[in-house]
């Protein structure tokens, strides 16, 4: 009995992500209550034009701030827009930035992480670079790419995606580092595998994981990087509904009417947060040394 | 040591090198004309030309870019567009509220974290260990300005206990300084608070697993002596990488807090300046933030390099 169930163990295949990720779910309540959230806000950013009740730029001037009640949900802003519909739509451009801020930085940071990594020759100078790079703090060097380029969605992309890539470059660097000595590698290098292939079929397969968590992180660094440069006016268009431009305007009215700060932030921190508690668990699932932490 | 010191300090000229580069580069791709910018709308171009000149906007690109160098590597940032004076002078008059902000709210990240982190770390498991970790992560994803909102809100506004924003002057009172300070610090510091938290109670959880804890307790060490003298020590090494990154953090995070509270800090002069498309002064501003930043960099390093010889011989 007992050596069977030695033998089952030891032939169990290693579990596929799907398991893992159920498995993790079941035992790690902030990876499930993280990815319910995160749905949620996907699906009310999806069908923000079904949920709003009103239009979330019309302005009516006789309806200023207006207290939260029956006939405004979350009640109306210094211009008379309504505080609901705004917070929903503000979901978009949150999502739109974050996932696209993602997208490009494990794209871009993950090729000059894999290039510096594989190639020595341009290890250092494009370490240096990131490393230039990553001696702004963030924000400031944000503020800076948008004075230049000025106010637009695709600008606070590119701005945050500059501040995000040194440090997904500088993970991947050290993941292909550390798969670049190991053994399969060498392997495929003994049997005359060209480089590029050997970057592309052995070495990023293995180091999409860290590139996966990163990315997750990267996902809420950005979300909050859009809302800040909102809240500073260095951000998107003020046309665009967003979370940090209604909390920079909300400053004008806080003693008289508060809702209008209380609803988009408690949008922006559940964003954030539930970002937040997905990452750590999709480390957890992926990265099964650092499980527990 | 002296020769690590020498090396590691060597490396950050480059970078330095770089950060100055981009930081000419951004601000030369900016559209708009800073003469243009000076003399406003209604200038002939004779004269608007004329003032090019004057400020060497006329020559060629490489030109200018030496001279921003060489001027920049002897301390001389210019003068800015619109406060007739130099950008030095400028950020000088400017340096002391964004000091002792960064300061305090440093006080705060470390004097919360660390303690909450330590204590989570002895009570793996516990009510008080989840507990202190769900705080952490909402503190972490609580966006800045929005924690800062919230406070003037119930501190100021509401329970009328401190001011709504504002500074006065260290020299005006101690006292009368702090209370302008108290609710940006906490602002600025809990995000902070929340990571270091986090990062030591897995730095105390990994120390406290090791076999020499293990001996100092089987020969009967106490348990206080145990997490202070023997875990706390070894986990301080990577913790003080943590706290550097906490101090480049808060450093940004003060350009945010100071316009909250209206604090007349380098924060507030940076987004005033990339209002003003004053050039030299963003430029002027975004380089000493940079060199401040690579310069905690390096100092942590070395810090790291002292408590741990390993790292000198890398």
């Amino acid at each position: 009995m007992h050596v069977a169930a030695t033998l089952e163990t030891t032939e169990r295949q290693s579990p596929t992500f799907f398991e893992t990720a159920r498995r993790t779910l079941a035992v790690n309540p902030n990876a499930l209550v993280g990815s319910i959230l995160f749905t949620g806000i996907v699906l009310v950013a999806l069908f923000a034009d079904l949920i709003v009740p009103h239009d979330a730029n019309f302005q009516t001037p006789a309806e200023r701030l207006l207290s939260p009640g029956s006939e405004r949900l979350l009640g109306t802003d210094g211009q008379g827009r309504d505080v609901f519909s705004r917070t929903i739509v503000g979901s978009q451009l949150s999502l739109f930035v974050g996932i696209s801020v993602a997208l490009l930085t494990a794209v871009v940071g993950g090729l000059i992480g894999l290039v510096a990594g594989f190639v020595g020759k341009l290890d250092a100078p494009l370490m240096r670079i990131m490393d230039a790079l990553m001696a702004f703090p963030g924000i400031v060097l944000a503020i800076g790419i948008m004075a230049v380029r000025g106010a637009a969605v695709i600008n606070v992309i590119i701005a945050l995606t500059i501040v995000t890539a040194p440090r997904m470059a500088r993970v991947v660097r050290s993941v292909v580092q550390s798969i670049a000595e190991s053994q399969f590698v060498e392997s495929a290098r003994a049997t005359g595998c060209t480089t590029n292939r050997m970057l592309f079929r052995h070495v990023l397969p293995n180091s999409f994981s860290p590139i996966i968590v990163q990315a997750s992180f990267v996902f809420a660094e950005a979300v909050l990087g859009e809302a800040t440069l909102s809240f500073l006016g260095a951000g998107a268009p003020t046309d665009i509904p967003s979370w940090g431009g209604m909390l920079s305007e909300s400053r004008l009215f806080l003693s008289q009417a508060p809702w209008t700060m209380l609803a988009p932030g408690a949008a922006l921190t559940i964003t954030v947060f539930a970002l937040n508690l997905l990452g750590d668990g999709l480390r957890d699932i992926l990265d099964p040394r650092l499980r527990g932490r | 040591m002296f020769s690590f010191i020498m090396r590691r300090a060597v490396v950050t000229i480059p970078v330095m090198l770089i950060v100055a580069t981009s930081v000419f580069l951004m601000l030369k791709l900016t559209p708009g004309d800073p003469a243009g910018i000076i003399l406003g709308p209604d200038a002939t171009e004779e004269r608007r030309q004329e003032l090019r000149d004057d400020l060497g906007l006329n020559d060629p690109l490489a030109i200018q870019y030496s001279r921003w160098i060489g001027d920049a590597v002897r301390g001389d940032l210019g003068d800015s567009l619109f406060l007739n004076q130099s950008v030095l002078s400028s950020l000088a008059e400017r340096a002391q509220p964004t000091m002792l902000l960064t300061l305090l709210a440093m006080i705060v990240a470390v004097g919360l974290g660390m303690p909450i982190g330590i204590i989570a770390a002895r009570k793996r498991g516990r009510w008080i260990d989840v507990g202190a970790m769900a705080i952490a992560i909402v503190g972490i994803s609580m966006p800045t300005f929005w924690l800062g909102l919230n406070l003037i809100l119930i501190f100021a506004v509401k329970l009328r206990w401190l001011p709504v924003a504002g500074y006065v002057p260290l020299q005006d009172g101690l006292w009368d300084s702090l209370k302008y300070l108290i609710l940006p610090s906490i602002t600025l510091g809990v995000a902070q608070a929340a990571l270091i938290a986090r990062m030591t109670r897995s730095m105390m959880l990994d120390v406290l697993n090791t076999d020499y804890v293990r001996t100092a307790r089987a020969k009967g060490m106490g348990e206080y002596r145990v997490v202070t003298v023997h875990a706390l020590r070894n986990a301080l090494l990577p913790l003080l990488n943590v706290i550097g990154l906490a101090f480049a953090a808060l450093l940004g995070g003060a350009v945010v807090t100071e316009q909250i509270f209206n604090i007349p800090g380098v924060g507030r002069l940076l987004i005033q300046a990339v209002g003003r498309r004053d050039v030299p002064l963003v430029q002027g501003t975004v380089l000493v933030i940079a060199a401040i930043y690579v310069f905690v960099n390096l100092a942590v390093d070395v810090a790291s390099a002292i408590l741990d010889p390993r790292i000198r011989k890398a």
